[in-house]
């Protein structure tokens, strides 16, 4: 074993981290500010590699998807919120977990009858194919470096739009306490609203770009769900910064496992998770028990 | 004394009157029976990763099946399929199996499309003396201890399968690295190809690198796989996880440094994924359609396969779905009965050739002794159209000498 491969893997095991970042941050955002455990977050991570298929077979261009896909099952999220997530407020977390986890069946049931069982392939927008010879760690996809760019694109816009703008400012305030701030004249229901939209959107931008490394089925989201709640559970609930950094952990962790003992390594981020909550029950960033 | 005759007279009369209501009843019953349809079972895994392939499977089985029933069925009575989906779970295709067994009152069980899920079917049926066949590939189900005397294996075998690859493959001095799912497919491929390098000699196995099953993830098994810097690179799993290794391994130039072969080229794998990623991979199958050019039973079948489907062509693990099905009601014609014995007695050391030349069933492990087709990915320039997806590079005849041995699989002489 060479320290090159060490440093291939773990630069590999970094990659991957940011992969599951991506996966995990619509997730983080909706729970972070409404507290709604969204067990439809998978389905809504397929969804948007479908419709990336969708209009890219339209388009034809991948970077119009980019854009287009967010938006169009953030919207789909908006009518979510408003019709089935919103009656719920007030009942209890629970409530909108059984809902959200229901709505994921009927998401993946819909989309195997509209486009069947079978994998559609989805292949590397044509600039972004190939790859790079990067001195000491070998090729290295170009999508894959593109991923991470992206990733940390947007990591940072939505830091500065929570921490450093008035719409991130009133974000927090609902989350803190809807109450006082709807007294302030603010109608928290639509903060809620476009928060949840822009939690689909983000799952539905993750789909999108997972789409070219991994295949495009109905089941691609379930797996991915497990992945994003143990980042997430990792990173504290709800901690945008937890999640990035449970995020890098994880990548890490799974690639050295895979390196020693390729068997553990889908286990190794179950056994991370554990070893976190042992000693921080609420996650590595978690502010413990909500404010609500 | 007439009062205890004239009680036993109304009873009789009244059984009498029963037995008299009853008696064409039953004959009714015994008659409906006859006409009642043959059921088949077909556990099959239709939702989860190996979805595409039984699909494909159910489609090919309802086929044998419509064109029994066209021909009379048998002596009149009709053959239905149940097809029951068992989720690639081993508990599920167990339940699902004993449900039919118990329940539908099958005939026999085809199907299960999974090494390990097979095993999970072939128990029940083994405790119960069902008829079984077996489409998928295992190399365990026809060894001892899980060997039945009423099951047959119609599918290929990882020993023949990885077998013929290594020997099209394999030159003495090469280095081989191998990438196996972490189950029994994965496994029984790997010593596939393990065994036959031995046999070639000279061949220097550099690493084993193992994955679970349905990983969604490559990367992190690839930078070994490089620094082995193999000759060829042997990537052992099923499914989707044969499309999405690929396309990974292709990403981070694995293709640059070597040769990327797989066990069995999957035709719907291919579909799923992109001609790129594929392209040059060379892989093992026990059907391509374009065989049809020489052989006629594949020509008969693809010919009712686009009839059926307004001009598709069968996948590789379809086609298993239409030779087993069609393994049973050959044999329900010539036996002329459901009889489990009777069927077991035709299919045994039966020589028959329903798809893609001729097949034998070897009798000591009832293995279907049958030709290996080799693959390779055609480039995307180079099909011509959407179903022109590899080049035949050459065909394994079906030979015994490519089988392990029925002693060398624990049975013993002479049974």
């Amino acid at each position: 074993m060479t320290l090159d491969l060490i440093v291939a893997q773990l630069f590999t095991g970094v990659a991957l981290g940011a992969v599951f970042v991506l996966l995990s941050t619509g997730l983080s955002v909706i729970f972070g500010m409404l507290g709604v455990v969204n067990f439809a977050h998978g389905a809504f991570y397929m969804t948007g590699a479908y419709a990336g298929v969708f209009v890219l077979a339209l388009t034809g261009n991948f970077w119009i998807a980019l854009v287009a896909v967010p938006v169009l099952i953030g919207v789909m999220g908006l009518g979510v919120e408003r019709f089935l997530i919103r009656p719920l407020y007030g009942r209890g977390q629970d409530y909108p977990l059984l809902l959200t986890f229901g709505l994921g069946y009927v998401l993946i049931e819909v989309v195997r009858i509209l486009f069947g069982t079978d994998g559609m392939p989805f292949e590397t927008p044509p600039l972004l194919s190939g790859g790079l010879d990067i001195e000491g760690l070998g090729y290295f996809p170009a999508y894959r470096l593109f991923v991470i760019a992206m990733t940390a694109a947007l990591m940072l816009g939505l830091w500065i739009l929570l921490e450093r703008t008035r719409y991130g400012l009133i974000i927090r305030g609902a989350a803190r306490d809807p109450e006082i701030l709807s007294v302030l004249g603010v109608d928290t229901r639509k903060v809620f609203l476009l928060v949840f939209g822009l939690g689909t959107g983000l799952a539905a931008l993750a789909g999108l770009l997972a789409a070219p490394m991994r295949s495009v089925n109905p089941e691609m989201g379930v797996a991915v769900l497990i992945e994003a709640f143990v980042v997430t559970v990792i990173g504290g609930m709800g901690s945008l910064l937890g999640g990035a950094v449970a995020g890098m952990l994880v990548g890490i962790v799974v690639s050295m496992t895979a390196l020693w003992m390729p068997e553990m390594s889908e286990i190794s981020m179950f056994a991370l998770m554990a070893l976190v909550l042992l000693v921080r029950p609420h996650g590595l960033f978690g502010r413990g028990a909500l404010a609500r | 004394m007439h009062e205890t005759k004239t009680t036993i007279g109304r009873r009789t009369l009244l059984g009498g009157t029963i037995a008299t209501l009853a008696a064409p009843a039953l004959l009714l019953r015994v008659a409906r029976a006859a006409d009642e349809p043959i059921r088949i079972g077909f556990p099959t895994p239709l939702t989860g990763p190996f979805g595409a392939e039984a699909k494909d499977q159910v489609r090919c089985a309802e086929l044998a099946i419509k064109q029994f029933n066209a021909a009379g069925g048998l002596k009149g009575r009709q053959v239905e399929l149940l097809v029951r989906d068992d989720k690639l779970n081993r508990g599920e295709a167990a339940t699902r199996t004993l449900e039919l067994i118990e329940k539908d009152k099958v005939a026999c069980i085809v199907g299960a499309l999974s090494s390990s899920v097979q095993l999970a079917v072939n128990e029940v049926t083994k405790a119960r003396g069902m008829l079984y066949v077996s489409i998928s590939q295992s190399d365990t189900i026809t060894a001892m201890p899980d060997f039945s005397r009423t099951t047959f294996h119609e599918a290929l075998n990882p020993h023949m399968t990885a077998g013929a690859v290594a020997r099209h493959v394999f030159k003495p001095g090469m280095k081989v690295a191998i990438l196996l799912a972490d189950y029994a497919y994965g496994q029984e491929m790997a010593a596939g190809f393990r065994s036959a390098a031995a046999a070639i000699g000279g061949i220097d196995i550099v690493l084993e690198q193992k994955h679970p099953f349905g990983a969604a993830d490559y990367s992190t098994f690839l930078p070994r796989l490089r620094a082995a810097k193999a000759d060829v690179v042997c990537i052992c799993n099923f499914g989707r996880d044969q499309a999405n290794s690929i396309k990974q391994a292709v990403d981070f130039g694995l293709k640059r440094q070597s040769k990327i072969v797989v066990p069995v080229l999957l035709y719907n794998q291919r579909l799923a994924g992109s001609p790129e990623a594929f392209e040059g991979i060379i892989g093992g199958s026990n059907y391509y359609w374009t065989i049809e050019d020489h052989v006629p039973t594949a020509k008969a079948f693809n010919d009712a396969y686009r009839a059926d489907t307004s001009g598709g062509v069968p996948s590789d693990y379809g086609a298993y779905g239409y030779a087993g099905i069609r393994l049973v009601l050959d044999a329900m014609r010539r036996a002329g009965s459901v009889d489990a014995d009777a069927l077991v007695h035709q299919i045994e050391n039966a020589k028959y050739d329903t798809y893609k030349g001729p097949e034998t069933m070897r009798a000591c492990d009832h293995q279907a002794v049958q030709s290996v087709l080799i693959l390779q990915s055609k480039a995307k320039a180079a099909m011509k159209n959407a179903t022109d997806l590899f080049d035949v590079l050459a065909m394994d005849d079906g030979s015994e000498a490519n089988l392990r041995s029925c002693a060398d699989l624990g049975h013993v002489a002479g049974k």
